[in-house]
């Protein structure tokens, strides 16, 4: 398996202070996959995913994206900018506060990262911009600014401008932990949507439902270290660690998304 | 009681005339010079680096903690002796106004900066930006708009803050208006004008940056 993942962590250690975030984390992710990242708040979980496309850069251990890898720890060389940089445009990420950029329209975000990092043409860069927004199904939105969108609308937003760089993988941070129930199903079915596309993604989630939906894979985490990880249905129905039992106890695990109709 | 008499002015027209040319244009300068320093200073105190940091915040406060009056002396009668530099009183004034000057606009433009959401360059670079890509095209731009007012007001300082060039014999509109009041006894009179001008010159300048701040509030 570890030859075909996409997403190859190994050994991952990072620490904030003296506080140790993640003790020796590996993990996989199979080309098309989509694994589920669960756990109670400061298990480490976001702070794994942000490792994966190195805006947190760990103590120790690699991370290797597609055929670009980086090891971390005592004696490597930590990557330059420039290299970063150039990692970076292969993982799309959305996060939990969307990040949208205020004072660009919502076409102006989604062509920010095809005009200013992939050096497109601007009128190629339009027309990929607005075939995402069309995607997340938010095309009639493009020259409104992100302060006049709901947060359902700002996540689908930040997901197209993921998109436009046509990421190999993309990372979601709680994309859905920010929005009103009622908002919560409109995200969830475009990353269903993606999901089904054969896109491989790492998802941070509170959804556990969602998660045993749309994710093949579970991993459950507490304090910095892996406690469980399988096949989601197997995970999510009848998982085998008490601490899992103990924190699943806390969700209604099954049910069908909340209908969201994806217009507008 | 006091008889004013304000038309005796009119016979001084041009050397009014001239110091408010004077002050105007070094006004120009010491704002564009300061707003680089600022850059710096700025950019500077946000280093990577801590000799960088260190080496900002030293040419911050040594600027912004000590009397303009001071450092304009300073500059003019005691880097001669200390450093033997030499300059004319013109340049003296213009480069101890651009540094104190650049020493406010430093903080103000590093709170700006310093404002905008981590997110927000977060978002830049997992794009793919470098730092220098995500500050140009999404955080300066943001800042900018916080800034502005500040950087307005302290400009507005530093328009007055010219006055006291007149110290170094520099022939701005206070240094002219002294030579009027000095000459026609009128010294009331004189800088009641001086006031005047500076104020019909700063008002409509407000008024316009107002103006702009509105207009930009709408894309926020």
């Amino acid at each position: 398996m570890s030859d075909t993942a996409k997403i190859e962590v190994k050994s991952l250690r990072k620490s904030f202070g003296s506080n140790e975030v993640l003790k020796s984390i590996s993990l996989d992710v199979a080309k098309g996959g989509v694994v589920a990242l669960i756990g109670p708040s400061g298990s480490g979980k976001s702070t794994l995913l942000r490792c994966i496309n190195l805006l947190v850069v760990p103590d120790g251990g690699s991370v290797r994206v597609g055929d670009t890898r980086f090891e971390f720890g005592t004696g490597a060389r930590l990557p330059d900018v420039r290299a970063l940089a150039r990692f970076r445009t292969t993982t799309g990420m959305v996060f939990q506060h969307f990040n949208l950029f205020p004072h660009m329209t919502t076409l102006q975000n989604v062509m920010e990262g095809p005009v200013t990092v992939r050096r497109m043409p601007k009128a190629d860069a339009e027309r990929l911009a607005r075939a995402q927004l069309a995607k997340v199904g938010l095309a009639e939105k493009a020259d409104q600014y992100p302060a006049t969108l709901s947060g359902g609308q700002k996540q689908r937003v930040a997901i197209a401008r993921a998109l436009a760089m046509e990421p190999d993988v993309m990372l979601f941070d709680e994309a859905t932990s920010a929005l009103d129930p009622e908002l919560v199903g409109e995200v969830l079915n475009v990353i269903q949507q993606l999901a089904a596309e054969g896109m491989t993604m790492v998802i941070v989630t509170h959804e556990i439902a969602f998660a045993r939906e749309v994710a093949d894979r579970i991993v459950f985490m507490r304090d910095g270290v892996v406690v469980e990880e399988g096949p989601a249905r197997q995970v999510i129905d009848s998982p085998r660690e008490a601490a899992t039992q103990a924190f699943l106890s806390h969700f209604h695990r099954t049910g069908a998304l909340p209908p969201a109709p994806v217009t507008s | 009681m006091y008889q004013w008499d304000f038309g005796i002015l009119w016979s001084y027209r041009w050397l009014f005339l001239n110091g408010l040319g004077v002050t105007v244009g070094f006004t120009v300068v010491i704002v564009v010079c300061g707003l680089v320093f600022g850059l710096f200073g700025a950019f500077g105190s946000l280093s990577r680096f801590k000799a960088v940091r260190l080496a900002a915040l030293a040419f911050i406060e040594a600027f912004r903690c000590t009397p303009i009056l001071v450092q304009l002396i300073w500059f003019y009668y005691a880097l001669p002796i200390l450093a033997g530099v030499e300059m004319t009183p013109i340049t003296a004034s213009a480069l101890a106004l651009s540094l104190y000057g650049g020493s406010f606009y430093s903080e103000i433009i590093r709170g700006g900066i310093v404002s905008i959401d981590k997110g927000q360059s977060e978002a830049g670079a997992a794009l793919g930006m470098t730092p220098g890509q995500s500050m140009r095209r999404i955080v300066l731009p943001q800042a900018i708009k916080r800034m502005i007012p500040a950087l307005m007001n302290q400009s507005i300082i530093q328009f007055k803050n010219t006055s006291l060039v007149s110290v170094l014999a520099v022939p701005d509109l206070v240094y002219q208006s002294q030579v009027a009041a000095h000459d026609s006894y009128r010294p009331l009179e004189t800088y009641t004008a001086v006031a005047v001008a500076y104020a019909a010159i700063l008002i409509p300048l407000t008024i316009l940056v107002r103006r702009g701040e509105k207009r930009m509030a709408i894309s926020e």
